[in-house]
């Protein structure tokens, strides 16, 4: 099992360090994953639902119901 | 109050413009990874050394797509979390469902055979190295399937039934959404486009090369594959084209209406082939008659139903309750200013059922239940105000269409020059690479925005022609967007916009060095 293990871990550790193009991808993966779940995910895109029941001192699903009947009666 | 109908649109737009440019990298993930397959069964085959240099090469720029494009399409859930969170919550787990199994099936096979693909060179056996090439392609096809049925669900709700304490849809039959016959045919119209897209990106570059004089013999062999797939491809994805056309003629027909702002419907329509639109006075958009329209007798008849002198139903007459039926017969149902009284009657028997219930009198509550489930197929009509507010947008629904049948017709122009190209070498001596002439070689590359234009087009189609509906008849986006400030969605709209164009802008810089240094290097 460990040696079945080390060869895995061995034929990543391997195709990683010897990337020419894939590198530079890598990093640039790395700075997107950043952006979008640090910076994004934390800063810009609040879950607005459990933020509303919070605030509501209410389920989700009666949140949304609100939400549904009278948003849309507010548009109308 | 904030402006609600303004964040609507900017939700809309933002949602649009990410969807969008995720939808660049998607289809030539799904296209490369055949091809590459396909080289690397050639190289398997035949032990040739250069199918394996081609293999390497196009395994590489599929690479760069890859990890420019892997994980934009997670900021959609994002933002269904953000801004859709009531749409988010009402489909339960009609989307989760799908989602999960892609995320825990799909995603997984792509990742552990995408590093054997470019780790396992010369370190697992060709078979297995093979293998896991063909399951790359496979796991990219399942990720778009599960994504596909979520949308089509969208588009056509099945499967499900809706819980008004919880206030959201239950999957009751998983195998009805799965097997949707929407699903189905978006299904594979955007496999079947993702292969013709992913080979004219192939032609595209072969052309560049040929056109440059760089590595000729693998441009010429890059062609001959690209130019099969993507005539298999587009072939397919006229037939499968077809398919959506007779199932939106029948599910969503206003859509189809739309497409050619056909007010009045007729027996024997026409499909305009090349025209413009134009407001009316009644605000009314309505092709133009302005002389440069070219029709298509019949066609628009022979598209909906299979035949020419069926009667196609306007905005007018679907807003009067005509329709087209599942056996493809012309019938006359609610109108829409029924389906509105119906959809109110269903609000109102919901805002009941609650009242009822937290009253504890359950009597009424049943009562109450009764007459929404009964008005339940009808409940997004009751957000409307007027039936004129079920109508999408003409002009941008009709020239999306257009734009995605010329492109369309152009790609396949392209393919057929491949072909002639092939017919020319056949029996030839030399090197038939060195005859191509330029404008051909032009043809290849021009293959490439059209079938990014064409691409982009169709889903324009699909998702504009489909308003106000966020699901369709049950949910419109008015009611599906989040009670949030329009200046937040204003400002990570823009944020997107930068982020995806420096993605685009780093992805196409990378592809065209590489492309460039090896093509010199020779592929």
């Amino acid at each position: 099992m460990c040696k079945y293990l080390k060869s895995i871990f061995n034929f990543y550790y391997t195709g990683f360090t010897h990337m020419t193009v894939g590198r530079g991808l890598w990093i640039m993966i790395i700075i997107k994953l950043f952006i979008i779940f640090v910076i994004l995910k934390m800063f810009f895109f609040p879950d607005t639902l459990a933020k509303q029941s919070r605030e509501r001192h209410c389920t989700p699903a009666e949140a949304v119901r609100r939400n549904i009947l009278e948003q849309s009666n507010d548009i109308n | 109050m904030i402006d609600l109908v303004t964040a609507v649109d900017w939700s809309r737009a933002q949602f649009a413009l990410t969807a969008m440019y995720h939808w660049l990298f998607v289809p030539l993930t799904i296209g490369l990874s055949l091809i590459v397959a396909i080289m690397e069964t050639a190289y398997y085959r035949t032990g040739r050394a250069e199918w394996k240099r081609l293999t390497r090469f196009w395994m590489t720029v599929f690479a760069i797509n890859f990890a420019c494009g892997v994980a934009t399409g997670i900021i959609l859930e994002f933002e269904f979390g953000t801004n859709w969170s009531n749409y988010s919550w009402f489909v339960g787990d009609i989307f989760g469902a799908p989602l999960a199994i892609e995320g825990l099936f799909a995603f997984f096979l792509e990742s552990t055979f995408v590093a054997v693909m470019f780790f396992g060179w010369d370190r697992v056996s060709a078979r297995f190295h093979l293998l896991s090439t063909w399951l790359v392609a496979l796991g990219v096809i399942l990720s778009a399937l599960w994504i596909l049925v979520a949308n089509a669900w969208m588009q056509n709700p099945a499967g499900m039934v809706f819980s008004p304490d919880e206030m959201r849809n239950e999957m009751v039959d998983f195998w009805a959404i799965v097997l949707n016959p929407v699903a189905i045919n978006k299904f594979l119209h955007a496999v079947f486009s993702g292969w013709a897209l992913g080979a004219a990106f192939v032609l595209g570059v072969s052309g560049w090369m040929l056109w440059r004089k760089r590595s000729q013999q693998g441009a010429m062999k890059s062609v001959r594959v690209a130019t099969w797939v993507g005539l298999a491809g587009m072939v397919l994805t006229l037939w499968t084209g077809d398919g959506s056309a007779v199932q939106v003629a029948r599910t969503q027909p206003m859509k189809l209406a739309a497409m050619e702002g056909m007010y009045e419907g007729s027996r024997g329509a026409d499909l305009i082939a090349i025209g413009t639109v134009t407001e009316r006075a009644d605000r009314k958009t309505v092709p133009a008659d302005n002389g440069l329209t070219v029709k298509i007798p019949g066609g628009l008849s022979l598209l909906a139903t299979h035949s020419v002198d069926a009667f196609v139903p306007g905005i007018n007459d679907i807003i009067d309750g005509i329709s087209i039926n599942a056996a493809g017969d012309t019938v006359r149902g609610l109108s829409y200013a029924e389906k509105i009284r119906l959809g109110q009657v269903a609000k109102q028997a919901l805002e009941s059922y609650t009242a009822a219930r937290e009253a504890g009198n359950m009597e009424k509550a049943d009562s109450a239940l009764t007459v929404f489930r009964s008005h339940y197929p009808y409940f997004g009509y009751g957000f409307l105000k007027s039936p004129e507010q079920a109508i999408p947008p003409v002009a941008l629904t009709f020239y999306s269409f257009r734009v995605m049948v010329v492109m369309g017709g152009f790609l396949l122009l392209a393919f057929l020059c491949g072909l002639f190209v092939l017919w020319r070498r056949r029996g030839s001596v030399g090197n038939i690479a060195d005859k191509v002439p330029a404008w051909l070689c032009w043809v290849f590359m021009l293959a490439i925005p059209a079938a990014w234009l064409s691409s982009q087009a169709g889903w324009v189609v699909a998702e504009v022609g489909r308003q106000p509906w966020a699901i369709q008849d049950i949910l419109p986006v008015t009611a599906a967007i989040s009670d949030i400030p329009v200046t937040s969605v204003r400002t990570t709209f823009w944020i997107f916009a930068i982020l995806f164009t420096g993605l685009l802008i780093a992805e196409i810089s990378i592809l065209l060095r590489y492309i460039g240094r090896e093509s010199k290097k020779g592929i």
